[in-house]
């Protein structure tokens, strides 16, 4: 069956999502991929987002292998161009019109308003992720390491996630 | 320090125009592959080291500002961020050189480890590391939660806005953009221009 016009119409929906950053398309993402069109299970959209943390460039990669599960290699290079086209022209459209409107008062209220919202919108991913991501005292014990980690020293973030494959690999390693 | 007096006066004339004489279209897209070929961890730091301080292709104002602007509209601020820098340097094509840069080499990646992971995704080993892998990336998304906060909250209201946010996706449902909309206007509407704010010296 034909998964492109899904595909397409599903990442370029998420796209518009992700303000503050991809996390933010989280929720409904999973809505969107897991629940709806099944092209991936709930513990693998979060092994390939959390994957996709140590992989170099936008943190969102892992959208290519949801569409190549779905779509092979068109399916992939469909997602690619439906999650960053729609935005990379708005951002276009607004790198030239933004500049103007640096006397309009409003500008810095868009700003200051939406601050609070991507924060929030960054959490409640962060939360629905959680659900499926921290099943037991061990795993909320190497999500708060990194947090605490994260807050307290300047170390390269993809250095701890692979760090956490490691303690996962001793930790949950059936014996 | 007898001379500090004159710096002030210097400030009116640091315009936008602060790009070199000539960036090729091909140069653009390099320096962009290269960041999103060695940007592990998070892309800002990379785009600052090599736009700013290696190419000084944006001075450091306009990168803060560029970064705020990636920050409130959709999109991920690499990519927001291949887009306003390659405009200002090539046009179009410059942000399209960017953007394709910036992309390249984390697709082919994710496209290999996808194929990689659905082999063998299921063996024990590798689901033990991805349960450490998700875990982390929990703790990297708060982490960025926190620091945001610090950073870009202008108000202690804004904790309200940030609550009724995650209350509305995660307790009741709603979906993403409906909230985003909704509270956003309410946000944007608590940030109103204030007739204080406007008072800009004027010389």
């Amino acid at each position: 069956m034909n998964q492109i016009p899904a595909l397409i119409r599903v990442f370029s929906y998420l796209s518009l999502l992700t303000v503050g950053g991809g996390m933010a398309a989280f929720p409904e993402m999973k809505i969107l991929t897991v629940d709806v069109h099944q092209w991936l299970d709930f513990k693998q959209l979060i092994h390939l987002y959390s994957v996709g943390q140590m992989a170099p460039g936008p943190n969102m990669m892992m959208i290519v292998s949801i569409g190549q599960w779905a779509g092979g290699t068109l399916g992939a290079l469909a997602v690619l161009i439906a999650f960053f086209g729609p935005t990379a022209i708005l951002a276009f459209l607004v790198a030239k019109g933004w500049r103007k409107l640096e006397k309009w008062p409003w500008r810095t209220s868009i700003q200051q308003g939406l601050a609070p919202v991507s924060i929030g919108l960054l959490l409640a991913g962060c939360f629905s992720m959680a659900k499926g991501a921290i099943t037991g005292v061990e795993t909320a014990g190497i999500a708060v390491a990194v947090l605490l980690i994260l807050l307290q020293y300047k170390i390269n973030p993809a250095l701890l996630v692979v760090a956490g494959a490691v303690i996962g690999l001793f930790t949950f390693m059936p014996k | 320090m007898s001379d500090a007096g004159a710096k002030p006066a210097l400030q009116t004339t640091a315009g936008a125009t602060t790009a070199p004489a000539e960036v090729s279209i091909f140069q653009i897209f390099l320096e962009f592959l290269i960041i999103g070929a060695t940007s592990f961890g998070g892309v800002v730091p990379y785009l600052r080291g090599s736009l700013v301080t290696k190419r000084h292709w944006v001075d450091d104002k306009e990168f803060v500002e560029m970064l705020s602007i990636s920050q409130s509209l959709p999109g991920l601020n690499a990519t927001n961020m291949a887009v306003l820098v390659g405009e200002k340097l090539g046009g179009a094509m410059g942000a399209f050189a960017g953007v394709i840069g910036m992309c390249l080499p984390g697709a082919v990646l994710m496209f290999v480890v996808g194929i990689f992971y659905r082999i063998h995704g299921d063996h024990v080993w590798i689901t033990a590391a991805l349960k450490g892998v998700a875990a982390a990336a929990v703790g990297l998304i708060l982490s960025t939660v926190v620091s945001l906060s610090k950073k870009s909250l202008s108000a202690k209201f804004d904790f309200v806005f940030i609550a009724l946010t995650v209350v509305a996706v995660n307790r009741f449902h709603i979906s993403v953009p409906k909230t985003l909309i909704a509270v956003g206007i309410l946000a944007i509407l608590f940030h109103h221009p204030r007739k204080e704010q406007k008072t800009v010296a004027t010389p």
